[in-house]
């Protein structure tokens, strides 16, 4: 279902094996057309910022999420193709703290009671 | 196959062999307490930058740390700076850039008296330094004498799409044209051992960056620091394994090989890593990469005349002795911070070039800089830098002196 929509936002998929593509515009849910090695779309189901990745297929639970064709961890929960990916479903092999961190800012929230 | 006509310019020879960029004079402090002092007397005097380390117990990593900065090729002549009561030897830091054949004058602040009396006495030096150093040899310079480092810093999700895979271009071009590329951030390469390892120039190198790698990742776990911020995740990247593997791209794609120390110059042309992480010692402190900085001043230390710095959210630092040329993927940081980016690399991402396109203008640019015309951090007056305590064995003790 290849869309050449203007206004859908782009996002691109790095490695033909990747099961995530990173947004190049900021995306509302949607259409999303997807750059790399074959033209395709995912449907947004969700805002996705610039920068941000997005699911282009379903992963379950403890798989790998693959980009530039390696692991950069695993999904914490089951994805379903089209959801933002990010601290609050992906988690590091070997960060232990990236996914304490706030969803939207990035901020720690593990050191508050420093700020009292 | 290096185009742009293989520039030439005019450099600065120095007593080694060595050609500079600039022709600066470095003022150092040796303890704190000497700080403000020091940057009173470079405040207004166009070619003197500041360095120096605040602690007043010494370290050896960070004494060689200075040297390699007051040795460095960009540096013409040296001023230390003394409290008095430090470990750290202002006079004998001086004697031993004057072995390097620069000029190189000291003071303590204690013998000269006081605030006032110390500036005064540190302006008239730097005259007299400038002087000296105003006849310095003049020489062609061409790509194949340059060594640039690369750092990134605020990186966000267009770091490893525009910003880093132009330098790693880049880096290509500056390896084929005999230069010297030095990447550092083993921090930065977690998850990517066996990527790392192909690219070794040779078996014993493969050796090296194993044993590098797996010290970066052990350090971390220990510290629990692993080099991510929040700024990284707000912009899109999520695991340390992900901001890894677009900060590896600015390696390019050429064999490695060696790896340096901090303080360590390129002994060769080609492609080389820094690791900037301590080695193990009883005194366990330092954290790797404690801001962008410190990692530029690593990479000024093995010789870099040019540093470039990848930041997709954007930075508005500097460094001393060697200009910071800031480059980003991200059209909409190079809109909002105009005026301290000197690359924008979206181009790559909205489509409007292609990354050898890119690569080739960040050459021309790298080109001027070179040749004299200011980046946009030199012209804005920055000049941070961050040293540390942190141990290091010293380069020959493990693998033979190169210098």
């Amino acid at each position: 279902m290849a869309s050449s929509d203007p206004a859908a936002a782009r996002a691109v998929r790095i490695h033909p094996s990747d099961n995530v593509a990173t947004l190049l515009d900021d995306a509302r849910p949607g259409i999303v057309q997807i750059l790399g090695a074959e033209r395709l779309n995912v449907t947004a189901v969700e805002p996705v910022a610039a920068g941000h990745k997005i699911a282009l297929h379903a992963v379950a639970k403890g798989d790998p999420v693959l980009k530039y064709g390696f692991p950069i961890g695993h999904a914490v929960r089951a994805l379903n193709a089209g959801e933002w990916v990010h601290l609050h479903n992906l988690a590091s092999n070997y960060d232990e703290r990236s996914s304490s961190l706030d969803v939207d800012t990035g901020a720690p929230t593990d050191t508050a009671h420093a700020y009292r | 196959m290096l185009t742009v006509d293989s520039p030439t310019w005019q450099g600065w020879l120095r007593p080694d062999g060595r050609k500079g960029i600039r022709n600066l004079i470095l003022v150092i402090y040796t303890v704190e307490c000497a700080q403000f002092v020091a940057h009173a007397v470079a405040s207004r005097e166009e070619d003197a930058h500041v360095i120096g380390f605040s602690g007043c117990y010494d370290n050896a990593y960070a004494i060689r740390l200075m040297l390699a900065l007051a040795r460095h090729p960009n540096v013409g002549a040296v001023l230390t700076v003394g409290l008095g009561c430090e470990y750290t030897q202002a006079g004998r830091l001086a004697e031993t850039v004057r072995a390097s054949g620069r000029p190189a004058e000291s003071f303590l602040i204690q013998e000269v008296g006081g605030t006032t009396r110390s500036i005064a006495n540190g302006k008239a030096l730097i005259g007299q330094l400038r002087a000296q150093i105003r006849d310095v040899p003049r020489v062609p310079m061409g790509l194949g004498d340059l060594t640039i480092g690369c750092e990134c810093g605020g990186s966000d999700g267009t770091s490893g799409l525009a910003g880093n895979p132009v330098v790693g271009r880049f880096f290509d071009r500056l390896v084929d044209a005999g230069g010297r590329a030095i990447f550092e951030e083993i921090v930065e390469q977690i998850g990517l051992k066996e990527i790392l390892l192909q690219r070794a120039a040779n078996p014993d190198v493969r050796e090296q960056l194993a044993r590098t790698y797996d010290k970066a990742e052990a350090y971390c776990k220990s510290v629990r620091q692993w080099s991510a911020s929040p700024g990284n995740f707000a912009g899109g990247l999520t695991t340390i394994e992900e901001k890894s593997l677009g900060a590896f791209a600015k390696s390019g794609s050429r064999p490695i090989q060696g790896v340096l120390r901090v303080s360590e110059t390129a002994p060769g042309p080609g492609l080389w890593l820094m690791d900037s992480v301590p080695d193990g010692h009883y005194m366990q402190f330092g954290y790797t990469n404690p801001n962008d900085s410190e990692g530029i001043v690593d990479l000024i230390s093995g010789g870099s005349h040019i540093v470039l710095f990848v930041t997709g959210r954007g930075s508005v630092i500097g460094s001393p002795v060697s200009p910071l040329i800031k480059i980003t993927g991200n059209a909409r940081t190079y809109e909002r911070m105009r005026e301290d980016m000197d690359f924008n690399a979206g181009t790559v991402l909205s489509g409007e070039q292609t990354l050898d396109a890119a690569a080739l203008d960040l050459l021309g640019l790298v080109t001027r800089v070179a040749a004299g015309e200011p980046s946009r951090p030199e012209s804005l007056g920055h000049r941070e830098y961050f040293i540390m305590y942190k141990h290091q064995e010293p380069p020959g003790l493990q693998q033979g002196c190169r210098a």
